[in-house]
């Protein structure tokens, strides 16, 4: 109700005014034709400063401008969707006594060719709100920002929270790195106010509450699955305070993500999945895939340049891999369609932005892919320190629907051929050793940078039924000895918390880095173990923070207008960019006992201390005595009868 | 005599160099065979001296004594340099949790790191432990086999000084025409009580059990060197330091806490004080050693607290010795059990096994008032059978106690039957664990089923050691040929 009763007329002309304001301040652009490749040749060039002065446009492209006409339709739409509401809002509303709602929304899409014939599509909405939840009097009108999480926040006091669930496991190796990085299964973290008194109890809480908002098993999450990591999980938004003590980590990497997680992360959108991308997230596809991964991140942002005011942004993010043989029967052709059986239609009516983006960087003449219908703008942004060059389709204006009102995005491939780019950083992990008695796990860093050396940030969470030991941990690199200059390693206590390990290692340049380190696989508790105890139990995945030397300079102004996927991670210096890279998960057997049979151990073990108590009784209390051979049965027969005739007895 | 003697050594010597030389590369093996070597030269030494200064007794008894102690440790020496060292340093038979030498390390290599040991649930030594191990820590072996030798020396004296009073007892009795006249069987002659302290000593160092849990440096053995300190102290009547060393087993794990008793009663019975609740003198020796126990268990516990600043010990260690909440596998009765235990059970149950343990040390007390070294042995087999992670070294420590009482092997009952099923479930305890850990094609009953049958034996022979020590004390006392009133030849039982 809240949304409708903010949206009237003075709203509107301010979300008019706002939106035109946001994208003329809009992303690295500039009117000239221009050629990718010539900023190879300069890459000194801040992203910004796009001045590209080359020879005229060997295409008809045009890099993406910042016309004010764009506004129109976007206006239009606003007010159609505006007006829509209007009629449902109650008339009583005084308009002066409603606060004004400076929020904004944003989408956009992300699709990436890969190399492989996968595609990798990428969804961002954004919702920036100016307000203050924790200030004592009660935020109650929402419009963009979703209320249940609005209340979350002020209720539990959260500075920062990260959640994502996840579906597969994302190969590196094969993809390149994601825009948002997520381990298998589900992971939260929070950074929570430093007012928080009890940290622990709001964070069982808040993970009851967030299990009931996402329908997921987050209750799952107690004592012995969080960690407090005290170096890699720094807080993404603004905000100096660094004390991990208001820090609470936790994965859940048996998580299975489906249907009943997707449907209310598509509720916390302000159009639902009723109009704009969002009508492309159909569940039977979307899980129908090789990767499946959805998030939420809500922190604080600055405003402007000189941050004088916060707001509040909430991303809601959604990757997703589509295999070339499961979904496009190994056609190398690819369209919306195919890919979420939806096209598109419209954008967003309360978006001030909604674009999809196509990753041509590898493509810049169109010899490797065609992309139909084409489109004259174009975009660069730096991600993860490389620049890359997209094909911008600006769903707000209403030549991108073309003729047929339908917007389906077809790519297909002209040749299998071309490598990518190797990731600089990548890493994996397994278990050695056989048996149900120990174990070591090895985690693999491989730094592919030729002559540069980084350091990483490892941080191991292993539940306490694996017992490390820390003395066993060795770091090798290029077959040295390599010592880690940092250690933090937290012990665990049984069926209370589990082991932590971070650690600073410094991976030399063009090498792997091992990390072994030894456990013991404990028997549990027969009520302990899992409904499929010989499935094995997950070990989360490692991860591995770290800032990447950057090939071009990275965009450190986090204020500035940029497209959503560049724009996720802070980047304080130039010359280097953050990687978080996560391992697989591991799936470790353990010894069972049998489950069958509680009450024959009980009764069996209860014998053998009563033959000890019988036994040492029998001794303790009784004397030697001769025996006596009691008279046979005759014979005391006799003596009875002889007793009643007064007889002596035999 | 000398000449056979320096000849034995001779070979003794030889036999160290060539097991050893082969394995001389590096210079810390050097270094400990240079020590082994200077150990020997110095007990030669003393042997001869013994000899020289014409104690033939002592020479006589100290050289088959020192022979047994090279010899034991020639064995370990070789041991530790084997590949077996690391396989059995694993075994759930031969460490427990609380034992185990891999735990100790860890406990080092986080106080390396800052963090407090006891933060953890890896570590569950004491702190002095820690304080000894970080001195030690590079002649772990060293030390223990040291502890070992130790243990064997101490039982060795005190088995001698045991035998020396149970033979003056048996003099008396004599003198004083106590016993039946047809118990003269049942009288023992020095002759064969000549040899028992050096049997205890080779009972205790060439143990299987106790190799294998020296060789996987199990901590066990240090306390197994401070329990025998303790009955070495108390049988020679030192009541300080009878005092002092079962307030450091008890420190060591709670247990030995039920030692007292017999310790009490050994001692009063030395200083001819008359177990009497009525007597003031019985209350103010009680006072006396229960002031000197107290005391040095809180200097102990004291120190233990200054090395580390805090109380975290206290549950790590004696919580976790009396909650049990480490099931891995051992050889005791606890594992399985709590494994499978019902959840709203397990604190009733826990109480019921762990009181186990300290209940039967006053009807004990009671019924063998006049025999506390007796005591002492069943205190020592109630508690490794019923303790809360066992290990092998425990039952080596009541086990070299068996030839003390070999006079009784006529009245034992199916010590044939035990001493078989010990063996054979000793052999079987690595076949099942194989077959269930690694092989798969077993499981966790098949383990659990050997350690039920281990415990059994155990059970089987302590109860028929206590009812042949019983039944010798009764034929004592009533005669060996007992008959019937009607004169024919009668049969013991127990009613």
């Amino acid at each position: 109700m809240a949304a409708h009763r903010c949206s009237n007329c003075a709203a509107l002309l301010i979300l008019c005014s706002l939106s035109v304001f946001i994208v003329v301040d809009s992303q690295e652009t500039t009117l000239n034709g221009g050629h990718h490749a010539t900023t190879v040749h300069n890459p000194q060039t801040t992203t910004g400063t796009a001045e590209q002065t080359a020879e005229p446009a060997v295409e008809e492209r045009r890099w993406e401008a910042t016309a004010v006409e764009e506004a129109t339709p976007d206006d239009d739409d606003d007010a159609a969707a505006s007006d829509k509401q209007d009629t449902s809002a109650p008339e009583t509303v005084d308009p002066s006594s409603v606060p004004q709602p400076k929020d904004d929304f944003q989408e956009e899409l992300v699709i990436r060719p890969l190399h492989s014939g996968d595609i990798y599509a990428s969804f961002q909405f954004r919702t920036v709100w100016e307000t203050d939840f924790m200030r004592g009097n009660k935020v109650s009108h929402y419009r963009l920002f979703p209320k249940s999480l609005g209340q979350v926040i002020s209720k539990f006091s959260v500075r920062e929270l990260h959640i994502s669930f996840t579906q597969g496991y994302w190969r590196t190796m094969q993809w390149g790195q994601p825009f948002q990085p997520s381990p298998p299964g589900a992971e939260l973290w929070v950074w929570f106010q430093d007012s928080v008194t009890d940290v622990d109890g709001t964070w069982k809480e808040l993970t009851n509450v967030l299990s009931g908002i996402f329908c997921a098993s987050l209750n799952f999450i107690d004592s012995t699955n969080t960690v407090q990591p005290s170096a890699s999980f720094k807080p993404l938004g603004i905000g100096n305070e660094t004390d991990h003590r208001f820090l609470r980590y936790a994965t859940l990497p048996r998580e299975i993500v489906c249907t009943e997680n997707l449907t209310p992360w598509k509720k916390l959108l302000p159009c639902g999945s009723k109009a704009g991308l969002a009508v492309l997230l159909k569940s039977e596809k979307l899980f129908h895939s090789s990767f499946h991964s959805q998030a939420v991140h809500i922190r604080p942002v600055c405003q402007d340049w000189q941050c004088k005011t916060t707001s509040w942004e909430l991303r809601q993010t959604l990757n997703v891999v589509f295999d070339l043989h499961n979904s496009a029967q190994g056609k190398r052709e690819w369209s919306l369609f195919k890919m979420f059986s939806r096209t598109l239609t419209e954008a967003c009516p309360l978006a001030s932005s909604s674009k999809i983006y196509i990753d041509i960087t590898d493509n810049p003449q169109g010899e490797q892919f065609e992309v139909s219908p084409a489109t004259p703008l174009l975009s660069q942004a730096v991600v993860l320190g490389d620049r890359r060059t997209f094909s911008v389709y600006d769903l707000t204006q209403q030549i991108t629907f073309g003729t047929v009102r339908s917007l389906n995005l077809l790519i297909r491939w002209k040749s299998s051929e071309g490598d990518m780019l190797r990731p600089l950083l990548h890493a994996e992990r397994y278990v050695a050793g056989y048996g149900l008695q120990t174990g070591e796990i090895h985690t693999l860093m491989y730094n592919n940078h030729p002559y540069r050396s980084f350091p990483v940030l490892l941080l191991d969470s292993v539940p306490w039924y694996l017992r490390l030991y820390i003395h066993t941990l060795t770091v090798t690199s290029k077959g040295k000895d390599n010592k880690p200059s940092y250690i933090h390693y937290q012990p665990s206590k049984d069926r209370l918390r589990p082991h932590l390990l971070e650690m600073l290692v410094q991976l030399p340049p063009n090498s792997v880095t091992e990390v072994t380190v030894q456990f013991e696989r404990a028997l549990l508790k027969w009520t302990e173990y899992t409904p499929d105890p010989n499935h094995g139990f997950y070990v989360g995945s490692s991860v591995i923070s770290s800032l990447v030397p950057s090939i071009v300079a990275m965009d450190t102004n986090s204020t500035r207008e940029r497209p959503l996927f560049s724009s996720f991670f802070p980047c304080k210096e130039e010359s280097s960019y953050f990687v978080r890279v996560y391992t697989e998960p591991l799936l470790v057997n353990l010894p069972t006992p049998d489950f069958s049979m509680p009450y024959n151990v009980i009764c069996l073990t209860c014998t053998v201390v009563a033959v000890g108590y019988g036994s040492l009784y029998n001794l303790l209390t009784r004397s030697f005595q001769i025996e006596e051979p009691s008279p046979g049965l005759a014979k005391r027969i006799a003596n009875i009868i002889r007793k009643m005739r007064g007889v002596p007895p035999l | 005599f000398n000449k056979t003697l320096k000849l034995l050594m001779l070979n003794q010597w030889l036999t160290v160099r060539c097991v050893l030389i082969p394995r001389l590369k590096s210079p810390g093996v050097k270094r400990r065979f240079r020590i082994y070597s200077s150990a020997l030269l110095v007990l030669q030494w003393l042997t001869n001296k013994d000899y020289k200064g014409g104690e033939r007794f002592l020479v006589k008894m100290a050289a088959p004594l020192t022979l047994l102690v090279i010899l034991s440790v020639t064995i370990r020496a070789v041991l530790y340099r084997s590949s077996l060292a690391e396989v059995i340093s694993e075994r759930v038979e031969v460490v427990s949790p609380l034992t185990a030498w891999k735990r100790v390390v860890e406990g080092l290599a986080l106080l390396d790191l800052g963090v407090s040991p006891y933060s953890g649930d890896v570590f569950h030594e004491t702190p002095l432990i820690i304080y000894l191990f970080h001195f030690v820590v590079d002649y772990a072996e060293i030390t223990f086999m040291l502890a070992d030798v130790i243990t064997a020396v101490a039982l060795y004296m005190a088995v001698m000084d045991y035998n020396k009073q149970v033979f003056r007892k048996q003099k008396y009795a004599l003198e004083a025409d106590r016993y039946p006249l047809d118990c003269l069987e049942l009288i023992r002659s020095p002759k064969e009580m000549y040899y028992i302290p050096l049997k205890v000593a080779m009972f205790y160092l060439l143990n299987p059990f106790t190799i294998l849990s020296c060789v996987a440096k199990s901590t066990c053995g240090l306390n197994n060197a401070v329990i025998a300190l303790f009955i070495l102290t108390t049988i020679k009547g030192n009541v300080l330091l009878s005092a002092i060393f079962l307030s450091l087993a008890t420190y060591q794990s709670i247990y030995p806490l039920t030692l007292c008793a017999p310790a009490l009663l050994y001692l009063m019975q030395r200083q001819f004080i008359p177990v009497n609740f009525r007597r003031v003198s019985f209350w103010w020796f009680i006072a006396q050693y229960a002031f000197m126990y107290l005391g040095s268990l809180f200097v102990i516990v004291g120190l233990s607290f200054f090395l580390l600043g805090s109380w975290d010990y206290v549950p790590s260690v004696y919580g976790f010795i009396l909650s049990v909440p480490d099931l891995t596998p051992n050889i005791g009765l606890f594992w399985y059990f709590f494994a499978e235990m019902f959840e709203h059970f397990r604190l009733f149950f826990l109480c019921v096994f762990q009181i186990n343990v300290f209940f039967y040390t006053i009807p004990l007390s009671i019924k063998l008032k006049e025999h506390p070294v007796f005591l002492i042995f069943m205190q020592l087999a109630v508690i490794s059978i019923f303790k809360s992670y066992p290990t092998v070294g425990d039952i080596a420590l009541y086990m070299a106690f068996l030839p003390v009482w070999s006079h009784l092997h006529r009245f034992l009952r199916n010590i044939f039957l035990v001493s078989c099923v010990l063996l054979a479930c000793s052999a079987l305890f690595p076949v099942l664990w194989h077959l269930w850990i690694y092989a798969g094609s077993a499981n966790s009953n098949f383990y659990y089923a050997i350690t039920l049958l281990f415990n059994v034996a155990q059970i089987l022979l302590v109860s028929d050691y206590f009812y042949a020590f019983l039944r010798r004390e009764h034929h004592l006392s009533y005669g060996l040929y007992l008959k019937r009133k009607d004169g024919s030849e009668a049969t013991l039982v127990l009613k």
